[in-house]
């Protein structure tokens, strides 16, 4: 009795984590059209995030070699992102980008000269900063603005190509991954339960695990606040209307563009916070983020494209199978994992609550 | 002129063992299996417009099965490769029925998903496949009795059945059938008005891609003597999906020079930095972004470009 029960309330928690990432994945892809395949990466980089402001610092040691390749290849975008944003000319730009590689090329070449060299560098943080809710604030706030970047300076370059968006936002995550390795190593970094929530509790004589309830509360309390943003204000109407015709919200006024960003930030968002409120349940570790996405695509593939009550129900349902399908048969759980998908598209092309097929 | 180039391209393929030492011949059979898993993936990307994320399940699926039946059924190599063949070849054609229900970016993430399927599987089922530890204790087959734990012994096998996989697929590219496929990928609604059956033409190719990607699963377990779950996840999908992007979607020899880049880059590379899976992360988005159109179309119009000065 006390094992299902728990079970349960795993298969419960996970389902809210999953809603949180999914929410985000579902309404970009619904809106714009691009399948993120970075929203792992973004739930794991909420994660290593948080893990580190709740350990009070964190502490590098980088090779000089690793570190030089993703400061002039990231700076190289960041560049190139920044002067289409400012709409310079063409042959500017062709300038400006060969000047910045032949500085780049000559100053890693000065300071490789050196083999062995290393970067290190700690950051350590004042006591009262040990907070869950300042955790996830950071995580939130970090991966925010890392997807806005994305969205503004990168994928905005490829409107209208959304197999060149897939393939970018697979190569960002990629490069996120071996990013989080870098920084934060191989070994997983176990996040701490904040204490307040660490008894369980009990009720009569079955004592539930705190934490995993209020991840539960968390994840209901979002999507009734999503709810309410999409269906009861005026940014709601337009999003939906984003969803249903872009073209046609565009001819009529609704600032289809900011919106994009708006939207881009706020999954990012909320799949950086999942990260960190998950934090706790799975720790974060290196492969964090290739587990997670295809839960996300699950999810919604499940659910439908663009539906929020979609990634809700294909949430929950999501978190069951995988929690049960563990419990009961550990082969053959990412199987089973997949199978409703597989019967939904297969009978039922755009979801349980989709209104577009994909 | 065309025909010279494959002839002289081959023939300079022929002499390498001659000129280069072990570790380039080793280093050029790599490259081979990964031209032919590119290749493969390229029917589906270039051809037929349909952008597979799961390319590497066949890879992975193929030498699963062979390298499954030969140890744990202690079956030889003379059953195991076609059992393996057809293997994939079933499991491509349920596959193909789920992906090819959507186009476009659904079939992208139905593809990622169902070889996470297969990756999950290879992972978690550990009375089959091992788990993490994966299968070793593998050998290589010797077709006719000759031996092929020679390095440019393994080396002239891989060319010969490179060799044969680019000229079939050219074959089926170039026939009628190939290019009711290029023209499901440019008028998919127009083909269907004409009376050609979009979805069997699309399924059809699926399935062949999936059998030469299981081609070069079985030259890939050959080589290693050993697989792992890594070669059936996203990053094995991915390098081939950049082998052929890098290279030029939808020509012919675009795939064999992306990958032979996508190999050369991991293997230099990798000896001087860490961080392979960054790297290539940064050269998808460079290539996404700056040379949308691939290496082999760039040199091309550079080429006529020059000709006609």
């Amino acid at each position: 009795m006390q094992y299902w029960t728990i079970q349960t309330l795993n298969s419960l928690a996970l389902g809210g984590l999953l809603f949180l990432l999914a929410a985000g994945f579902s309404i970009i892809f619904g809106l714009m059209r691009i399948a993120n395949l970075t929203h792992g990466s973004m739930y794991m980089l909420g994660a290593y995030a948080g893990a580190s402001v709740l350990t009070g610092g964190l502490r590098v040691r980088v090779p000089g070699s690793d570190l030089a390749l993703f400061l002039v290849a990231s700076g190289f975008l960041l560049l190139f992102g920044v002067m289409r944003l400012a709409r310079l000319r063409q042959r500017t730009m062709v300038y400006a980008l060969g000047a910045y590689a032949l500085v780049a090329v000559a100053a890693c070449a000065l300071m490789l000269r050196t083999p062995g060299s290393a970067f290190e560098g700690a950051i350590t943080l004042p006591d009262f900063a040990r907070n869950m809710w300042i955790a996830v604030a950071a995580g939130a706030l970090l991966v925010g603005v890392f997807g806005v970047a994305l969205e503004r300076l990168i994928l905005r370059e490829l409107t209208g190509n959304a197999l060149g968006q897939v393939l970018v936002t697979l190569g960002i995550s990629f490069i996120v991954a071996d990013f989080c390795l870098m920084v934060w190593g191989g070994d997983p970094i176990p996040v701490p339960t904040p204490p307040s929530l660490q008894a369980p509790l009990r009720v009569g004589s079955v004592a539930f695990p705190t934490y995993r309830l209020v991840v539960l509360v968390i994840a209901v309390v979002t999507a009734v606040a999503l709810y309410l943003l999409m269906d009861r204000t005026r940014v709601g109407a337009m999003i939906r209307a984003g969803v249903d015709d872009p073209q046609m919200a565009r001819a009529v006024g609704i600032p289809v563009s900011k919106l994009f960003t708006a939207v881009f930030c706020l999954g990012a968002a909320l799949a950086g916070a999942g990260g960190i409120i998950g934090g706790p349940i799975m720790s974060a570790y290196p492969g964090l983020d290739a587990d997670m996405l295809p839960l996300a695509l699950i999810v919604v593939m499940l659910g439908g494209v663009g539906s929020l009550l979609g990634a809700f129900v294909g949430s929950f349902l999501t978190g069951a199978i995988y929690t049960f399908g563990t419990a009961l048969l550990p082969d053959l759980a990412y199987v089973i994992l997949f199978l409703p998908m597989i019967f939904v598209i297969a009978f039922r092309p755009r979801g349980l609550f989709g209104r577009q097929t994909v | 002129m065309r025909v010279a180039g494959w002839a002289l391209l081959v023939v300079v393929l022929l002499g390498v063992p001659w000129v280069m030492g072990e570790y380039f011949v080793n280093l050029g059979s790599q490259i081979l299996i990964a031209a032919i898993f590119a290749a493969s993936l390229n029917l589906l990307v270039g051809y037929g417009g349909l952008p597979s994320l799961g390319h590497a399940a066949w890879l992975g699926l193929a030498a699963y099965i062979s390298a499954w039946m030969s140890l744990k059924l202690g079956l030889g190599h003379w059953i195991t490769a076609p059992a393996a063949i057809l293997g994939t070849a079933l499991v491509a054609c349920v596959f193909g029925w789920i992906s090819l229900r959507a186009t476009g970016l659904g079939f992208l993430m139905l593809t990622l998903a169902l070889s996470q399927v297969l990756w999950g599987t290879a992972y978690r089922w550990v009375a089959v496949t091992d788990g993490d530890n994966g299968l070793r204790g593998l050998s290589r087959p010797a077709p006719f009795g000759l031996s092929l734990d020679g390095a440019t012994a393994f080396y002239y096998f891989c060319l010969a059945i490179t060799v044969l996989a680019i000229a079939l697929m050219a074959m089926f590219v170039a026939s009628p059938f190939g290019a009711a496929l290029r023209g499901t990928r440019d008028q998919p609604r127009r083909m269907g008005a004409l009376g050609h059956d979009v979805w069997l033409i699309r399924w059809i190719t699926f399935v062949y891609s999936a059998f030469w990607g299981g081609v070069s699963g079985l030259l890939f377990v050959y080589y290693n003597k050993y697989i792992h779950p890594a070669s059936l996840s996203i990053q094995s999908s991915a390098e081939g999906l950049l082998g052929v992007i890098a290279g030029g979607s939808g020509t012919l020899a675009g795939p064999i020079v992306g990958a032979a880049i996508v190999m050369l880059l991991k293997n230099y590379v990798s000896a001087y930095i860490e961080r392979w899976n960054m790297l290539l992360g940064f050269v998808f988005v460079f290539i996404v972004i700056f040379m949308p159109e691939g290496v082999v179309p760039g040199l091309k119009r550079l080429w006529s470009r020059w000709r006609r000065k």
